[in-house]
């Protein structure tokens, strides 16, 4: 076995790759040498233009083909593991019927002073947020939108009420960390109604960052551009996970993160 | 010349049944009936800030993040001081009144708190209806004169060929908007949608100004849609054909972005009667009043509305729910017809979203298009492309853009959507546009004739397919009919989502009108289009 990898157009080692772009140049001889010489300096040999395209009078589309002279040792590669795996819709539906055997019910909601539901509305509602759907969008979640300016007390009646599987605390407002004050008041009004440990605790917003979880006591934070299958994928397996699936099972239609 | 024939809407192929036809349209105006009652009986936060607006109110107080509006300013003032029951109109010239008749002056002091709003009495009260009603007669003659103004442009420097190819820009920042926007013109766009900024709909306030940040889209605000409609209107001279301009009349702020779409001569808007209630969790009720008020401003504007029924299909499974898209379209038609809107203004959407691991996928994106297009003869269809199952493979993603615009091109399909193989994966490049207009280009010429040759099998799968989502689409209205329009949105019966009608966001922005409310541009605008206020 070769441990050096490179690519395969019709032969092993070719090293040939395509690629296209734009330059911001009309089309002209001097516009193909320039890609040319943009492929060479890319770390192209041989490079061909087998496409050269006048967008309107300012822009060149190109295709060009050519032989990297790059390889790479697949071995030593520090690859991490994601703390979750990134499950397709279906999946996601499948393990929460599999593990609670009805939908899972998920809070939302903004709390302390913070009336920003721009990140809560992206992740619950069906809209979603990046080309992706909201939590709304699987049928084997019912989700509790609750809005801006939600006080824990507030959270602990609607997780009592709806008989919640998992609290998301979105946070924006970060002025003298009222984000992180705001995400320790949920935790201890869970703690102190005796619900914490059977939930699902997550919180997010754009300064967090997933590695401040356990000081918060959360479960999970998610940070800047979550996108909604991201949380889906993790409610889903976690409680999978509490429902003693098994790992393979949980992961086998899974992606890497 | 893009197409050797002329375009043209292939009708009369599939045989349709015109009693279920009917029956689909008699449920509509049925379902329909007691939700113009309530746009009828009831105002909103957000149609009284379009109607100031509409009447020279605008500017703001405050600056950056912190920045409010002026028309926001003068209805709390006027709710917190008098109520919005009666309208804000009267109580603000009201206030004009006893400012020389200066408007600008009025909402200063009644935004600055110099002045109390008062409703007021004799004649005094008068005095301020009569004003309301000349300022009134004003603004809907501004709205009337964008739909002659642009009559004028389009005679003078040439219409654009149908299908109209429609390319969305989102750059965030107008000034970049604007370059690209031109540039997909020069190559061969018909309609410039500029996306918004990620949760607009949400903001109650309409932000002020150019402006240069927003996420994933750009604010929609009256000057960034000057700027913009000035931008396409000079590569509209360059290219001798006028270049439409699009943005979306939706969320909490619908009227008043309608009102500035009419002001502005915009000549697409996105609004659908229900698109806020299921996708964005907007108050039904608010989302209802709103769009009736909107609706009307686009009528006289002569705006054509685009409706957001491809929604349905990127959340449901488009073989599924197919007849929900129809049933959409029929209440969207019935809601645009009492707001006086003709059928051509109807820009009723779909979209071409089957998986296409689904047998006879292309068969059955033909059964819907052509079925969609001859129950909505005259309307200028809106087709949207392929997103769902669009994987990162942009290569398959090319070819099934391009199976998207076959069907479009063979059903008739007027404002065509262009799928970018890029979707999903960044906001498109300056080459994605471009090689979805090569694309659209090449198949909307190749095919430009094959329409008008072809005919379905009788009793063949398309027109069975086509027959089968009638009347799916039939038992859907009368189930919705039997219950009610808020019954059935909160039974789920749209989009699997369950709404209620006291939840979501912007509630409390809508009010009961008394007896004795006022609104000379509603009123106005009814009258010059025939309907009920």
């Amino acid at each position: 076995m070769s441990a050096l990898l490179r690519p395969y157009g019709d032969a092993t080692g070719d090293g040939r790759v395509q690629l296209s772009f734009t330059l911001p140049i009309a089309s002209s001889e001097r516009a193909r040498q320039a890609a040319l010489e943009l492929a060479r300096k890319m770390g192209f040999a041989e490079p061909q233009v087998v496409h050269m395209k006048e967008m309107g009078p300012d822009f060149s589309f190109f295709i060009v083909y050519g032989a990297t002279a790059h390889s790479v040792d697949p071995a030593g590669l520090t690859v991490a593991e994601p703390d979750f795996p990134l499950l397709p819709s279906p999946e996601i539906n499948r393990i929460i019927r599999d593990s609670l055997k009805r939908q899972l019910v998920v809070v939302g909601a903004c709390t302390g002073t913070d009336a920003h539901t721009l990140g809560l509305d992206a992740i619950l509602s069906m809209k979603g947020f990046a080309g992706d759907k909201g939590l709304e969008y699987w049928q084997e979640m019912r989700i509790v939108n609750m809005g801006a300016q939600v006080s824990p007390g507030e959270i602990v009646a609607a997780v009592d009420e709806h008989a919640a599987d998992a609290v998301l605390v979105s946070q924006v407002v970060t002025q003298r960390d009222a984000h992180i004050f705001h995400l320790q008041e949920v935790h201890a009004a869970l703690t102190e109604a005796g619900l914490r440990d059977r939930l699902i605790l997550v919180g997010g917003g754009p300064r967090f960052s997933p590695d401040q979880a356990p000081a918060l006591g959360f479960d999970r934070i998610f940070g800047r551009g979550t996108k909604p299958s991201e949380v889906a994928s993790y409610l889903a397996w976690k409680v999978g996970r509490r429902a003693g699936l098994s790992e393979a099972d949980l992961t086998r239609a899974a992606t890497l993160a | 010349m893009r197409t050797s024939a002329p375009f043209f809407r292939p009708l009369g192929r599939l045989r349709i049944d015109e009693g279920v036809l009917a029956e689909c349209r008699e449920l509509a105006t049925e379902i329909a009936a007691p939700v113009d009652h309530l746009a009828a009986t009831h105002t909103t936060t957000s149609i009284e800030r379009a109607c100031l607006r509409l009447v020279g109110v605008d500017g703001i107080e405050g600056r950056g993040v912190e920045a409010v509006p002026i028309p926001n300013r003068v209805v709390d003032e006027i709710g917190a001081s008098v109520g919005l029951e009666r309208g804000a109109l009267i109580p603000f010239f009201d206030a004009v009144a006893s400012c020389g008749g200066d408007i600008d002056a009025a909402a200063d002091a009644i935004a600055g708190r110099a002045l109390t709003p008062r409703w007021p009495q004799g004649a005094d009260r008068d005095d301020a209806a009569r004003r309301a009603k000349e300022a009134a007669a004003a603004a809907v003659n501004c709205i009337e004169a964008a739909a002659t103004a642009r009559r004028d442009v389009v005679e003078r420097v040439g219409e654009a060929e149908r299908p109209w190819l429609y390319l969305i820009v989102a750059t965030g920042d107008i000034h970049e908007d604007i370059p690209q926007a031109q540039a997909a013109a020069r190559n061969g766009a018909d309609v410039i949608a500029v996306i918004r900024s990620t949760g607009q709909s949400l903001l109650d306030y309409v932000p002020f100004g150019a402006t240069s940040e927003g996420f994933a889209g750009t604010y929609a605000t009256q000057e960034n849609f000057r700027l913009m409609r000035a931008a396409l209107d000079e590569v509209g001279e360059e290219l001798g054909r006028y270049v439409r301009l699009t943005n979306y009349a939706s969320g909490l702020c619908m009227p008043e972005i309608a009102a500035m779409a009419g002001m502005e001569r915009l000549d697409m808007m996105l609004n659908d009667c229900m698109y806020g209630i299921m996708f964005r969790d907007i108050n039904m009720q608010r989302t209802f009043i709103d769009q009736h008020f909107s609706r009307m401003v686009h009528a006289l504007a002569g705006i054509v509305i685009n409706t957001g029924e491809d929604n349905y299909l990127t959340t449901a499974d488009a073989v599924d729910s197919a007849h929900t898209v129809l049933a959409s379209q029929f209440l969207n038609e019935r809601f645009a017809f009492t707001a006086g809107l003709s059928e051509e203004q109807m820009g009723l959407g779909h979209a071409f979203e089957i998986d296409p691991d689904v047998p006879d996928q292309i068969l059955l994106e033909l059964a819907h298009a052509q079925l969609i297009r001859e129950c909505f003869p005259n309307a200028p269809l809106k087709y949207m492309p392929p997103t769902k199952h669009m994987t990162g493979n942009i290569f398959q993603g090319f070819l099934y853009d391009g199976m998207f615009n076959l069907i479009g091109a063979l059903t008739g399909q007027d404002i065509v959507l262009l799928g970018m193989m890029t979707e999903g994966i960044h906001t498109p490049f300056l080459s994605d546009r471009d090689l979805a207009l090569e694309n659209a280009r090449y198949i909307f010429g190749g095919a430009a004739g094959l329409g008008g040759e072809l005919r379905y099998e009788a009793g063949g799968a398309v027109e069975r397919r086509a027959a089968q989502v009638l009347e799916e689409c039939r038992q859907m209205l009368r189930k919705v009919a039997d219950i009610g329009m808020f019954a059935a949105i909160e039974a789920g019966m749209f989009a699997d989502t369950v709404r209620t009608p006291a939840g979501g966001k912007g509630l409390a922005g809508v009010v009961q009108r008394a007896p004795g409310y006022v609104n000379p541009v509603a009123d106005e605008l009814s009258r010059r289009l025939g309907i009920g206020a």
